[in-house]
């Protein structure tokens, strides 16, 4: 009885795959879907590569900032604090997890880009102007928000797999260092670390995937714009948010299956990266010297 | 509890405890202990287990500390310096001592050659070449450099446990320690490797002083020049029971709990 | 006292005590950068939220544009609905899923059950929106509807499933084996003495598993976007669009007038105070720590 029902539970796995890919057209544009930029549903035209541009740079600046803070805070919270601060911020932090995207998108939407509009903007472009990246007047709505906001969202997801890893660190490596006279960062840097460098890796890669699948926070704070910019104060657009924006108004067969080819390609990233990461961290929790951890 | 009064040799005392008493929180684990321990030999602590011999031992380096809520009373001087005067940067205290464990602990990621380099870089004192003398000369001292030299660039994890003893003896020796601390170094080793930990302990007392924390009672008749031994008391607090030439120790020790720990009748 | 084997108060001490304080002030820094967004938006939303939320809100459907008063009652409705109905599906199939798993762990077929399970809580939410259309909606399978409440919890259903096994697995096995030990001695049948035994007691693990699952479900939009569609109506049939409070505050946060931004923030408090209890509950009430999503 239990054995059908995990049957079960394996065939929505598997089913899946099949079903995205029979729902799919890729005979009409082939490879080309890819860098092909015009996204002309008037015209029949679909090119996705703004979509793809703007998934990844934002995914990718994010995961660049909550990669250092997210280990930072596990750094803090294995090695640094004390005991009655641990269960209180872990809390805090996986609230953080939880809030839903809509939400986010809310409070980035009313809050944070009429900030970045303001104020960081134009401090960014006056100050560092010169630089490509910051070019530009500033929208308010931008791939900066985007990244942002993106940032705030992920940190829970590298925080908690790096606590984790670093929490298996085992207690032996750090004695090694302390007792040749090492600071306590010198122990962290030195042996903790590179101990649990593969899953942290996981871990950012596990941050990456979900970056990658955002919705709601990025589309409301995005300005949706299917252009490429060099500067990340422009608007833009990415995978989810004109699946999400565009998905009730494909009103011909092409434009739907175009999208849900977009979708296809969301659903294989993220299942890559979800792949490797749990391969990555699964390793770590096993060691290096083959113990299983408890 | 007893206090015998030290005798003073003519050799030199490194490390001079008083009173020392560890407390991890509101517990009491070591209670008063006073030592002399002479330069240049191996002092070998003995006892049953629980009776704080290790809480001691890592007290004589500050890493004690490591754990929560832990914390000493009276004095340690090595080498006429008081460790624990609030002067006195603790990483500092641990440099210059050194501390081997009951596991072998070499850093896993790191290279044979990165794990006795380690402690130098830290430093970040010395060219690249001198450290590569240097390792070579921990790694000799250490009775490991025949069997390494070609696989330096190797990980740790390569070598046998024995082996990894001696690495993590050759990466403390690097930072020029003024006294070895060893934790029941030989307890997770084969009869053999032992045996190798031992020699290396001889060679090694003209150089350091050490002072070894051992369950095997053969080891300090063997190897070690000064004895001393501890008990609990019934607080569970461990104390110093006796303290002597290692000799006197096991052929005629003075209090009867010592005779019955050698004879074997308890612990 | 002589200080002549301790290293003097060098440069290189010094420094690298000050990198160290330095790297480690760094660390807090990271955890207060994650800390302040967070108390930041609850405080936001708690400001807004209080100010804009009365009676009429919980009460009354919204009402035509540019008129003041009316409230998001069927979005509140519509979210219990479909979470309800993810619910039902969801519950059977993950907490069944999640006993096989910890009871037969080293079936091959766990594995592969396992993994399929990873898969599908990696897929992002608008991927499984997409799937359920494609599957529900475009054929109008159910009662020949095309966009549907049903569809909705259906969509939920597939995103909590991997949550629910997930911390069954993990809370079954937290279970000490002596239990199961003690029963197989006793000539139960193993499917016996999971279902009697086992499950009972890890009973309030399983039931923070279903309130985290509820939390999310409440929570999801992007699905809900390809699946029901949204309503601005009430409505309970789930042959229909149906509203959701997740859905609504995003089509009244990107609406220009302001009676809708007074609506979005509303909802967004409700919304985020529902999260919030499940999370402390779950956390303090049923004492159960972290789960690893």
């Amino acid at each position: 009885m239990l054995i059908a029902l995990g049957v079960i539970g394996l065939m929505f796995g598997m089913c899946y795959e099949m079903w995205q890919q029979s729902a799919l057209s890729r005979a009409a544009f082939g490879w080309s879907f890819f860098w092909t930029t015009a996204w002309d549903p008037v015209a029949e035209e679909f090119g996705a590569l703004p979509y793809i541009f703007g998934t990844v740079v934002s995914s990718l600046v994010a995961l660049a900032m909550a990669g250092p803070i997210g280990i930072g805070i596990a750094i803090f919270l294995v090695e640094l604090a004390p005991e009655k601060l641990r269960s209180p911020v872990g809390f805090l932090v996986e609230m953080l997890a939880s809030i839903p995207s809509v939400v986010y998108g809310l409070w980035g939407l009313f809050v944070m880009v009429p900030w970045i509009g303001s104020t960081l903007g134009p401090g960014l472009s006056h100050t560092l102007g010169f630089l490509p990246i910051f070019k530009g007047p500033s929208f308010g709505v931008s791939m900066l928000s985007a990244s942002l906001i993106l940032t705030v969202m992920v940190i829970p997801t590298v925080a908690a797999v790096a606590r984790d890893v670093l929490q298996a660190v085992p207690n032996h490596q750090r004695e090694a260092m302390l007792a040749m006279g090492a600071t306590k960062w010198e122990m962290v840097w030195h042996a903790v670390l590179p101990y649990g460098r593969a899953g942290i890796i996981g871990g950012v890669m596990l941050g990456l995937g979900r970056a990658f699948g955002e919705t709601m926070a990025v589309t409301m704070v995005i300005g949706n714009q299917p252009s490429i910019h060099t500067s990340i104060l422009q608007p833009g657009h990415t995978m989810a948010a004109v699946i999400a924006n565009e998905f009730t108004e494909a009103t011909y067969d092409l434009y739907l299956h175009a999208l849900i080819e977009i979708g296809l390609v969301l659903f294989l990233v993220s299942f890559v990266l979800n792949l490797l990461a749990r391969l990555l961290v699964w390793q770590v929790s096993r060691g290096p010297a083959g113990a299983i951890r408890a | 509890m007893t206090e015998y009064a030290q005798v003073v040799d003519d050799a030199e005392s490194a490390v001079v405890i008083e009173q020392l008493t560890c407390f991890y929180g509101a517990f009491r684990a070591v209670k008063e202990v006073s030592l002399r321990i002479p330069a240049r030999q191996v002092t070998a602590i003995i006892g049953p287990s629980g009776t704080g011999k290790s809480t001691f031992l890592r007290s004589l380096n500050r890493m004690h500390e490591v754990a929560r809520g832990a914390r000493v009373t009276g004095t340690v001087q090595i080498k006429g310096v008081d460790i624990y005067d609030p002067k006195i940067n603790v990483t500092d205290v641990r440099q210059r001592t050194g501390m081997i464990f009951q596991q072998p602990n070499p850093l896993r990621t790191m290279s044979i050659f990165d794990n006795v380099a380690i402690g130098l870089r830290l430093e970040r004192r010395l060219g690249r070449a001198e450290i590569a003398d240097r390792v070579e000369a921990c790694l000799r001292a250490a009775a490991l450099w025949d069997e390494v030299k070609d696989k330096l660039a190797l990980s740790a994890l390569a070598l046998s446990g024995g082996q990894q003893q001696r690495l993590c003896i050759a990466r403390t020796i690097a930072t020029q320690p003024e006294v070895l601390l060893m934790d029941e170094p030989c307890s997770a080793l084969d009869p053999i490797a032992t045996l190798k930990i031992e020699e290396l302990m001889d060679q090694l007392k003209r150089d350091y002083t050490i002072v070894i924390v051992t369950h095997n009672m053969q080891q300090a008749s063997r190897a070690a020049d000064r004895t001393a031994m501890f008990m609990m008391d019934d607080d569970r607090a461990g104390y110093l029971v006796e303290y002597g030439p290692t000799q006197d120790i096991f052929t005629s020790p003075r209090d009867p709990r010592t005779e019955s720990y050698i004879t074997g009748k308890i612990g | 006292m002589s200080t002549s084997w301790l290293p003097a108060q060098s440069g290189t001490r010094r420094r690298r005590n000050l990198i160290s304080t330095f790297m480690l002030a760094l660390t807090v820094l990271a955890m207060l950068i994650a800390v302040t967004p967070l108390l930041f938006i609850l405080g936001w939303l708690l400001i807004q939220g209080i100010r804009y939320l009365n009676l009429d809100f919980f009460l009354n459907d919204p009402a035509p544009i540019g008129e003041a008063g009316g409230g998001v009652r069927n979005g509140i409705i519509g979210t219990l609905i479909m979470s309800g109905i993810a619910l039902l599906i969801a519950v059977p199939v993950g907490v069944l899923t999640g006993i096989f798993l910890a009871e037969y762990r080293s079936n091959p077929l766990a594995t592969v059950v396992r993994f399929a399970t990873d898969v599908l809580s990696g897929i992002p939410s608008i991927v499984v929106g997409i799937f359920v259309y494609t599957i529900i909606v475009l054929p109008r399978w159910f009662q020949g509807a095309a966009f549907s409440g049903f569809a909705g919890g259906v969509a939920l259903a597939v995103i909590i499933i991997p949550i629910l096994v997930r911390t069954t697995e993990e809370i079954l096995r937290l279970v000490p084996s002596s239990i199961r030990e003690a029963a197989a001695a006793l000539g139960v049948p193993k499917w016996d003495y999971t279902l009697t035994v086992v499950v009972p007691s890890a009973f309030g693990g399983i039931a923070t598993g279903v309130m985290l699952g509820l939390a999310r479900a409440a929570g999801e939009t992007a699905p809900l976007l390809l699946t029901t569609l949204g309503n601005n109506f009430y409505n309970t049939k789930l042959d229909q669009p149906m509203a959701a409070l997740s859905l609504q505050i995003f089509t009244y946060a990107i609406a220009p007038f302001d009676e809708g931004r007074r609506l979005a923030f509303a909802a967004a408090f409700v919304l985020i105070m529902l999260v919030l209890l499940v999370n402390i509950a779950t956390r303090y009430v049923f004492r159960v720590r972290s789960i690893n999503l």
